[in-house]
């Protein structure tokens, strides 16, 4: 489904990720841990091909076609989704309006994530509390339906219970569709509500390891990343 | 009174005005064939008719209280649907009412530059509109200045009081026919908003790349009266310079600006809002927003004067820049001339933000449909205090203008 071959990305002329690899296969759900600049974000932009992430080497394949120098719009266009983990403010144009672009971008799905209705008229991201921010990335994904849901830091600035209702949906939403995951995360809170094949963390631009999803999350929550930056060594 | 108001005029046939292209009016013709009147506007040609709804004119008048619509120098046509509102032209108010010379030239000296000067010396009609005392006209009044005959200057000269206690919209279209490719439009607009009144004025131009433009604006707000002023310029013009003043004369009386413009082409807009606040209390709101594409330029001017304790006011004015040879140079002024007074502003002029147009395009947009997008945003007149039934038509406007380019 998605295979990433030793791609190095640069941001402002300064390398954030060096030489990563990853393969996620069809209906794969991938967990991705890391510290603060570590390049977590980093690789979400990368692979939505976002232009100020430019990739130096390495190639990245969807679905066995190569989209290393594909546009936003194409990759959009095949399946690639990203849930923003800061979406930006834009003045006047309103949620409406842009949900209404989007195949399934029914007023319904505003239900989905718990999001009033009231912010179907309001600007985008113009004083939305952190919740709505990610509820609202959320329900883009359910309406343009991706093969490949990339959330990254979706757990970040959401009170516990809303974690939990937001992730009891997109559960349903990955059961009723065949759609690969790739989810950031700081923290583990999200183990608890979404359930992963595979782990792996993220260290100064790499993946420093990867395996089982709870062995790992245990070892850092004990051990903390320093016990990664060992492994990095090796 | 009259010679004595002409002699200035006269001295300032001339007069050169301080912002703008200097045009030469002998360019234009004064001279225009009479228009017959109609008994309705839908008797309008059907070019006419598309001209003038495209200002928020409509046809029907089923949402209207009134209309005034004048083809070039003729009035046509005039409409009251509501008792306690006057609307008819100025000329023949003048004749009916010789009270009315005490309002002629009040708000703006007549020998400011030579464009006021040329609307006095040849002044063609223009509208009276005034709300009775106590009088609320719940649906706005619709004036059209029309110019339908090439190379023609049409020089109008607007009147528009409400009277205490009173309510009054009104929407003024400003358009020419298909066929004209040069002429130029002076506007008088002077504005009476007496005690406790109303007065929310829109105004939407529709030129054309040959067409000038020099509206002279003013507006005396008395104690606890309230002037609203929309304007929406989407349409390419050769050049336009306008600086409306409102004086707050009463106290607590308020004023507020919403500018949208869009500039194509070569076009050269110079648009500005001025608030004095006289009296105590006053308050004073300027909003505009001016996206330049192509080789257009864009002086979007703003100018609060505080004159008086306890006053306030706030400027805010943003610019979208969208081509190379395009320029937006927002100059806004604040000026306090007591303690006591409160002035603030922001400003803005810059490209659009990348990470916006990265955001959209994620989501299935070409290039062009995000900042066509974002545009439409930017000049969404729901962000800006419209009257209800003149968003719809605004909204409709710039979905024509602000399409894939």
């Amino acid at each position: 489904m998605l295979k990433i071959e030793n791609i190095s990305v640069s941001v402002g002329g300064k390398e954030i990720i060096r030489n990563l690899s990853l393969n996620v296969k069809r209906k794969e759900r991938h967990v991705i841990f890391g510290p603060n600049a570590s390049g977590k974000t980093t690789l979400a932009m990368t692979l939505m091909g976002i232009p100020s992430y430019k990739i130096t080497s390495g190639k990245i394949f969807f679905e066995g076609k190569e989209i290393t120098k594909l546009s936003i719009v194409d990759r959009a266009r095949l399946g690639i989704f990203l849930a923003f983990q800061n979406p930006p403010q834009i003045r006047g144009v309103t949620v409406n309006s842009l949900m209404q672009i989007l195949s399934n971008g029914g007023k319904e799905i505003l239900q989905k994530v718990y999001l009033n209705e009231d912010i179907w008229s309001r600007e985008l991201g113009v004083g939305f509390s952190g919740g709505e921010k990610k509820r609202l990335e959320i329900a883009q994904a359910f309406a343009m339906k991706p093969k490949l849901l990339i959330l990254d830091e979706i757990d970040s600035g959401v009170d516990i219970e809303s974690l939990r209702l937001i992730s009891k949906e997109i559960n349903k939403f990955l059961k009723k569709n065949k759609v690969s995951v790739i989810a950031i995360t700081h923290y583990g809170y999200l183990l608890d509500y979404l359930n992963f094949d595979k782990a792996h963390v993220m260290m100064k631009g790499q993946i420093a390891c990867s395996g089982e999803v709870k062995k790992i999350w245990k070892t850092i929550s004990k051990e903390g990343y320093k016990r990664c930056e060992k492994c990095l060594k090796k | 009174m009259f010679e004595e108001v002409k002699r200035k005029a006269k001295e300032a046939d001339k007069r050169k005005a301080e912002l703008g292209p200097d045009l030469d009016l002998k360019e234009f013709s004064l001279k225009a064939k009479p228009s017959a009147k109609i008994s309705k506007l839908s008797e309008l040609s059907k070019e006419d008719k598309k001209s003038a709804s495209n200002v928020g004119i409509e046809i029907k008048e089923r949402k209207r209280s009134g209309s005034f619509f004048q083809m070039d120098h003729s009035v046509i046509y005039e409409n009251v649907k509501q008792d306690g509102l006057e609307i008819m032209s100025t000329a023949e108010a003048l004749k009916k009412y010789p009270w009315l010379k005490n309002y002629w030239w009040k708000a703006i000296p007549v020998d400011s530059d030579k464009y006021t000067a040329q609307a006095e010396l040849e002044q063609t009609h223009g509208y009276f509109i005034r709300a009775l005392p106590g009088v609320k006209v719940k649906l706005p009044v619709q004036a059209c200045l029309f110019i339908s005959q090439n190379g023609l200057a049409q020089n109008v000269h607007n009147i528009v009081i409400a009277e205490e206690g009173s309510e009054l919209q009104l929407i003024t279209g400003c358009t020419i026919g298909l066929h004209v490719s040069k002429g130029l439009h002076i506007g008088i607009n002077e504005f009476f908003v007496k005690k406790n009144a109303t007065i929310t004025f829109s105004m939407i131009h529709s030129w054309d790349k040959g067409v000038d433009v020099r509206p002279r604006t003013a507006i005396i707000v008395e104690e606890n009266g309230t002037f609203i002023n929309n304007y929406i310029c989407f349409k390419p013009v050769k050049s336009l310079q306008m600086y409306p003043v409102t004086y707050c004369v009463g106290k607590n009386s308020k004023t507020s600006y919403h500018t949208l413009l869009y500039g194509v082409g070569k076009s050269y807009l110079d648009v500005g809002s001025k608030a004095e606040l006289i009296a105590e209390g006053s308050r004073a709101e300027i909003i505009s927003r001016a996206v330049a594409m192509d080789e257009s330029q864009i002086f979007a001017r703003g100018h609060l004067i505080g004159k008086n304790k306890d006053t306030k006011g706030h400027l805010e004015c943003q610019g979208l820049l969208l081509s190379e040879k395009a320029k937006i140079h927002a100059i806004p002024e604040l000026e306090g001339k007591v303690s006591g007074c409160e002035l603030s502003h922001e400003a803005a002029v810059g490209k659009i933000k990348e990470e916006e147009l990265w955001y959209l395009m994620s989501r299935g947009l070409t290039e062009e449909e995000a900042t066509s997008m974002i545009i439409k945003g930017f000049l969404n007149p729901e962000t800006i205090d419209l009257p209800p039934l003149l968003k719809y038509q605004v909204k409709k406007i710039m979905e024509k203008v602000v399409k894939g380019f």
